[in-house]
């Protein structure tokens, strides 16, 4: 059984080299379109009976615009990232972090975050897969916290909506909270916290199931590429339209000294009021991005964006209803006070920067 | 008669995979019981760690994403 593992039926697939040449042609194509993005945007936003400088012209221009680059960094970044996600899996990354002590664990956790396939839904049968590993608590959490907060989608469409330096700074501060929120989680030692029948597998000498590794062909990595661009188009896209539309309303018609003085660096209490706003809205990076541009086109401190984004990310209400299946209520309430805590500190260090 | 157990806690992609081991069963005219699993307790004791899960007879042989296809005939058909 397990030969068949390894090498099971397959029609002849063409090979690797005619898939590397296809995936050079379409990023060639994908620069030559992406090109002409702004000329194109112009033409269909002359094709409307409004005045191109108007509030309506305004947000139109910018919704014909954003919404294709939003799409094509999208497909282009997903794409990639699901090849490279193809060389991590959660078993790897359980094996590399089992055993790890706290501090060099939260590092190399959150960083592993990154690249390890996650997605919120299978968050549970994670958690449990760690800790029952011996993966210490406060390790997982800096992966649970890093691996939605930090992801490709987030920095990618940050870098070609509002700037490499915004980017970097999210990526930096990002995996800063996520290190340190589970480096303190892990020494609060709250793994009397966790439901009682977690801390039966977690005791008892269940190992998991080893699953036979088998080998994927470039062509293989090159598919899951493909099918992680078709997933986040199936699931995302309503979110990005939303989130594009809501950017561009507050492009063309909100006014600027209404942003300055609601969301300027002046307003001490816009950080932690962008943390709460964050919290039960629920969308991914791709929706929250372009209210971020539009937000700091208008004149909001980065600061209290940056707040915002994360917290609307990292903090979601339907991943705490997922995760209360394995923790109490006590320990997701410190989840959040450590992990809003972090967000808070990073919104109000860059009002004070910048 | 094949016991297939299919693990997830009921996301999209979860029922997908249901589907295309039904399907891919049937096609291949193997006869098999399928399982789904959602508890989240059972999901993590079979050491899944990300869904959609697939174990047949007792033997997981995916975890994460959905099945190569081909992959999949060749397990159903050994």
């Amino acid at each position: 059984m397990s030969a068949d593992i390894t090498s099971p039926p397959q029609r002849a697939p063409r090979p690797d080299w005619v898939w590397h040449l296809g995936v050079v042609a379409f990023v060639v194509v994908w620069w030559l379109v992406y090109q002409q993005l702004i000329p194109a945007s112009e033409w269909i936003t002359a094709l409307f009976p409004i005045a191109r400088h108007s509030h309506t012209g305004e947000a139109v221009a910018f919704f014909f615009y954003d919404t294709p680059k939003v799409m094509m960094l999208l497909t282009l970044i997903v794409f990639a990232m699901g090849v490279v996600r193809s060389f991590f899996s959660p078993e790897k990354t359980r094996a590399l972090l089992s055993g790890r002590r706290e501090g060099v664990g939260n590092i190399f956790s959150a960083g592993l975050g990154i690249v390890t396939p996650f997605c919120s839904c299978s968050a549970v049968p994670l958690f449990i897969g760690f800790v029952s590993a011996g993966v210490p608590l406060g390790v997982t959490f800096s992966f649970l916290i890093a691996a939605p907060m930090v992801n490709e989608v987030a920095l990618v469409l940050l870098v070609g909506l509002v700037g490499w330096q915004v980017a970097a700074i999210y990526l930096i501060f990002g995996l800063s909270i996520a290190i340190v929120a589970g480096f303190i989680i892990g020494k609060l030692h709250l793994e009397g916290w966790l439901q009682d029948w977690v801390r039966d597998i977690h005791s008892g000498a269940n190992t998991a199931a080893v699953m036979e590794e088998y080998h994927l062909s470039m062509t293989d990595r090159y598919r899951l590429g493909i099918e992680a661009v078709r997933e986040i188009f199936s699931k995302v896209w309503v979110w990005i339209i939303l989130g594009i539309g809501m950017g561009a309303l507050i492009h063309g018609y909100v006014p600027q000294d209404l942003m300055v003085r609601i969301m300027g660096a002046g307003a001490w209490w816009s950080v932690p009021a962008a943390v709460l706003m964050g919290v039960p809205m629920y969308t991914n990076a791709a929706g929250v991005i372009p209210i971020v541009e539009a937000l700091l086109g208008k004149g909001a401190a980065l600061g209290t964006v940056l707040a915002f984004m994360m917290s609307v990310i990292a903090l979601s209400l339907p991943e705490m209803i997922i995760l209360r299946q394995v923790l109490t209520l006590r320990l997701i309430a410190v989840f959040v006070g450590v992990v809003a805590s972090g967000i808070l500190a990073v919104g109000f260090l860059f009002n004070v920067i910048f | 008669m094949k016991s297939i157990k299919v693990y997830g806690p009921g996301c999209k992609r979860c029922e997908t995979a249901e589907a295309m081991v039904k399907d891919t069963a049937a096609n291949l005219g193997v006869e098999v019981e399928v399982e789904k699993v959602t508890d989240p307790k059972a999901i993590a004791m079979a050491g899944v760690m990300s869904t959609p899960g697939i174990a047949i007879d007792g033997k997981l042989v995916h975890a994460g994403g959905l099945p190569d296809a081909a992959k999949l005939a060749g397990w159903l058909s050994a």
